[in-house]
């Protein structure tokens, strides 16, 4: 038994741990041996031996009110209330943080021989360690802040690894889509998580459900006709609906298959999907009933969706994006039907078979070359280990005893049945597409193992090149297909993993129709009639997929040749990629085209104000040259003139300037006779003539 | 009446204006030269005919000595001039002689 | 009588100063020169200024002249005399001395000028008499500036006229 401080000390390390790997090997894979592969996977390894430390730890407890808790503030602003970091451990955590280091561990060891070869092979160890790091943090998250935070994180690992060819243009393509899409969901969860904070004024989750009860009035205001905390809990849910790929953001998780098998693994069925899962999990307690009868309809359409365009596929890992996703709707659905418990066994289970799964897939994949399933067949006799695992884990998947998923899902079935039975309206819904949909997901997973492993090779050449895996390949094979049996869920699951007490306050809460025993007795009676009604169908779904595959192989051609449209139509995945792009994405691009037209007049405003500054320094220009410079050159100019003329004078010949000199004397020496001689007296020729002073010549007769 | 003042004073006259005329108008420097002592000997003459008809005393005369006496020295430096010149030159127009000419 | 003797003379000094001032030939103004000379030391003599007369044929024509011809001698080519004498700029050097002529003239004509004769007498003991009293200074003067011009002229004329530092 490990003391609190233990518990919440192995937490952080487990946490931490593969934020240093990914620290370190971001900056030096290329240093490193092996381009440092072992770095991760020890890490992950280490991470592993801890969370089983962790998960030993609860069982030797068996105690289902285990928590521990430990948080430290994180910053203080005036006015508002502390924001705090920290981590909370209960039995679910445990579960879920063997899931996730288990399925990283594993798939980190199959990547060193599936992605062996690839140039950025070092960086991939780093964004496997950063997505773990992320994964881990929504899982040890006490707070709705910090698991925005690692939610916001695990999209970005996401969009890394998707895209991680990203010379593919159909990889950067999806990688941009996966974002985006979640970014769809994560608004309303943004506004979910604020509608509480505004309200509450904590994002601790354990401090929402303690204050909830005596809320006050903003819980039952009404917006647009439903409380507001119901909105609350719809805007959180939209963070599961994008990131756990449910109808309508489902579109990115078929694309998302363009990254490595293995991140499609870790990623895209096993973890990050499950973590909305684990969300509305988490949420439960403040879930209204018609939010939580929201979350129900819109996991059984996701489910139901799904599994028909799962029936179409010829790619082998579409298919199983396609299964993913309806498998989602499953847990969804049974959490929004109030089996807390046969939800998250749902995602306990699928973890181990879907990553099985998919990894036999990369395994066929990188036998083979190639994802197309008209190129395969006959492959049991070349990859007789992948075989055996795959047709371990899709036994699993349709839910055949004594395989983990016919308990797990035959506690989700259970559940919609005794809906139906507590309710008795429209609720047949729910039963009804429930077996339907597993039908279904029998049918198009075994009619992938037949078209695949049995009968002969369709593409000779691909067939001859097949071979098994390598060990590092194969190893975590089989211990995914061996955690497929049903017998390591059993006993304890249902017992540790208790539904938590609802938060809600009095006047939201549920009315309670049926006592405590009579609604023990309906789910009884509910839980024996699933199984019947789950194996009959299950068994059906298997033989008509042998029918269609193995009997009469002309039959699927028949039947497609018979319903052309309809055939069409799930091709194309109900058209939803057309929808989204003609009315968001189109809607989107118009108005950027707009807005590019708008900004293009104001370039033009701005060009025409910098034409007219350049004019009017061009006339300034003009005015200053030939105005001002015109009036001081052509002063200049006078003066050279001046001077050139003054110069004129000294020719330097002799005789100008004596004839100067003689000019000058002469007028002295007349000035000084006419001026200080007054008294003339002309000869009598020239009488009538005086000179007078100032030389004014006068006639005087 | 000749042997008077007036006409004596209008020869000198004209005697000092065909001086100046030769000083300046003659390319030859020894022309220029001559110019100058015509100058020179009209205002002797001058001198001489106000002594003569106008003071009554000998201080006309005394200045026209001193006078030649000048016009000798003047004459015998301006030759060396001239003659140096002529060394370096070998021409003695005064035309030539132009290096202190603002050129414009 | 004497009036036209002295008009004679006056002629004399106008035409000849005429010849000097237009004659194109060199040597020919020089021989004019020589002929104003005579006639002005001859206007000397009417106007009671004998010893005048004789300073001035025995420095003007005896000294001054003979100087100037040497001149002409040496600074011309017998074979390009005419040449070297033509004027230039004749019209404005008329001008001015006409303009020159017309001012002393009719200033000289309106003075009025006091009437006071020369006694009719030799005029070498008076003017003896003045220079070594009245007229002392200028005539020392005069002596030094003759000293300097002899040695000015003697070096200016010299015929290896070099620069100091060459």
């Amino acid at each position: 038994m490990l003391s609190h401080d233990t518990v919440a000390a192995l937490a952080l390390v487990i946490l931490f741990l593969p934020l240093a790997s990914f620290t370190v090997q971001i900056f030096s894979w290329k240093r490193l041996p092996r381009q440092g592969d072992w770095l991760p996977t020890s890490t992950m390894a280490v991470c592993l031996a801890l969370a089983v430390a962790l998960f030993a730890n609860m069982q030797a407890a068996h105690d289902p009110a285990f928590r521990v808790a430990a948080s430290t503030t994180w910053f203080r602003v005036a006015g508002v209330p502390a924001i705090s970091m920290g981590l909370v451990v209960d039995n679910l955590t445990c579960v879920m943080l063997l899931v996730v280091t288990l399925v990283s561990f594993l798939v980190h060891l199959f990547s060193t021989g599936y992605m062996h070869g690839d140039p950025r092979y070092g960086r991939y160890f780093a964004f496997l360690s950063l997505f773990s790091f992320s994964m881990l943090g929504i899982v040890l998250s006490d707070n709705l802040m910090a698991l925005y935070i690692f939610w916001e994180l695990v999209g970005l690992s996401s969009y890394l690894l998707i895209g991680f060819w990203f010379e593919k243009d159909s990889a950067a393509q999806a990688c941009k889509k996966a974002f985006l899409t979640t970014r769809v969901g994560d608004v309303g969860m943004f506004l979910g998580i604020m509608i509480l904070y505004l309200n509450l004024g904590t994002f601790n989750l354990a401090e929402i459900f303690h204050r909830l009860p005596e809320a006050g009035a903003w819980a039952t205001t009404e917006f647009l006709g439903l409380p507001l905390l119901t909105w609350a809990g719809i805007g959180l849910f939209c963070g599961a609906i994008g990131k756990s790929a449910q109808f309508p953001l489902h579109v990115w998780l078929p694309d998302a298959m363009e990254g490595p098998t293995p991140v499609s693994a870790l990623i895209h069925a096993a973890t990050m999907v499950a973590a909305g899962v684990y969300l509305t999990a988490r949420i439960c307690p403040l879930l209204t009933p018609a939010a939580l009868t929201f979350v129900a309809v819109i996991g059984l359409t996701t489910a139901f969706l799904a599994a028909t365009i799962a029936l179409v596929q010829n790619d082998i890992k579409k298919v199983l994006a396609y299964s993913t996703i309806s498998q989602l709707g499953y847990m969804i659905m049974a959490l929004g039907l109030g089996g807390y418990g046969a939800g998250l066994m749902h995602l306990t289970t699928h973890a181990m078979f879907k990553a099985c799964l998919f990894l036999g897939s990369g395994s066929v994949i990188h036998a083979l070359h190639s994802q197309d399933l008209r190129e395969m067949g006959g492959l049991r006799r070349k990859l007789p280990l992948t075989f055996a695992t795959f047709l371990i884990a899709t036994l699993a998947i349709a839910g055949i005893w004594p395989f983990s998923g016919f308990f797990s899902k035959d506690a989700v079935l259970a559940q919609t049945l005794a809906s139906f039975l507590e309710h008795r309206d429209w609720h047949l819904v729910f039963p009804v597409v429930g077996f339907l949909v597993a039908a279904m997901t029998a049918f198009y997973m075994f009619r992938l193992v037949f078209l695949a492993f049995t009968g002969s090779p369709r593409d000779a050449h691909k067939h001859d090149h097949a071979h098994e895996s390598p060990p590092a390949m194969a190893a975590p094979l089989m211990v995914l297909a061996t955690l497929s049996f049903g017998f390591w869920y059993l006993g304890w699951f249902e017992h540790l993993i208790a539904s938590p007490a609802t938060a809600l306050p009095e006047a939201l809460r549920a009315a309670q129709d049926l006592s405590a025993g009579a609604a023990q007795a309906l789910h009884e009676h509910a839980h024996h009639l699933a199984v019947l009604l789950s194996s009959i169908v299950a068994v059906s779904g298997i033989a008509l997929a042998f029918l269609f595959y193995v009997l009469m192989p002309e039959l699927p051609g028949r039947v497609v040749g018979a319903f052309p449209t309809v055939h069409r139509f799930l091709s194309d995945k109900w058209r939803f990629d057309d929808l989204y792009r003609h009315v968001p994405v189109m809607l989107t691009l118009h108005v950027s085209a707009l807005c590019a037209r708008f900004d293009r007049a104001v370039d033009w405003v701005v060009n025409a104000f910098g034409a007219a500054a350049k004019t009017l320094s061009v006339w300034a220009g003009v005015l200053d040259r030939d105005l001002v410079d015109a009036a001081v050159n052509g002063i200049a100019e006078r003066v050279k003139e001046l001077a050139r003329t003054a110069r004129s004078f000294q020719t330097g010949q002799l005789q100008t300037y004596a004839t100067f000199l003689a000019l000058g004397a002469l007028a002295l020496v007349i000035l000084q006779v006419a001026l200080t001689d007054s008294s003339f007296e002309l000869p009598h020729l020239l009488q009538g003539w005086s000179l007078s002073e100032g030389l004014n010549l006068v006639w005087r007769p | 009446m000749i042997l008077a003042l007036h006409p004596t004073l209008i020869v000198s006259a004209a005697l000092f204006s065909l001086g100046l005329y030769t000083v300046l108008s003659r390319r030859n420097a020894v022309a220029v030269l001559m110019g100058v002592e015509l100058i020179l000997n009209s205002a002797n003459l001058q001198f001489a005919a106000f002594s003569r008809f106008t003071t009554g005393k000998l201080d006309g005369q005394v200045f026209a000595l001193f006078v030649i006496v000048l016009a000798a020295a003047e004459a015998a430096v301006a030759l060396a001039i001239i003659l140096a010149i002529h060394h370096n030159a070998r021409s003695i127009q005064v035309d030539d002689a132009d290096r202190l000419r603002d050129d414009v | 009588m004497a009036d036209t003797l002295y008009l004679a003379f006056l002629l004399l000094i106008l035409a000849s100063a005429a010849i000097v001032a237009f004659s194109q030939h060199i040597v020919r103004s020089a021989f004019a020169l020589l002929l104003t000379f005579f006639g002005v030391a001859g206007a000397y003599v009417f106007l009671f200024a004998d010893f005048l007369a004789g300073t001035q044929l025995l420095i003007y024509v005896g000294g001054i002249l003979v100087l100037i011809l040497f001149a002409v001698m040496l600074t011309n080519r017998i074979s390009d005399i005419r040449l070297s004498s033509e004027s230039r700029g004749k019209g404005r050097a008329a001008f001015v001395s006409l303009l020159a002529f017309s001012g002393i003239v009719v200033s000289e004509l309106c003075i009025p000028w006091p009437h006071k004769p020369l006694p009719d007498q030799p005029t070498t003991a008076g003017l003896g008499e003045a220079l070594l009293s009245d007229y002392l200074l200028p005539f020392e003067a005069i002596s030094i500036l003759l000293l300097v011009v002899m040695v000015g002229a003697a070096v200016i004329a010299r015929r290896d006229w070099r620069r100091p530092d060459a």
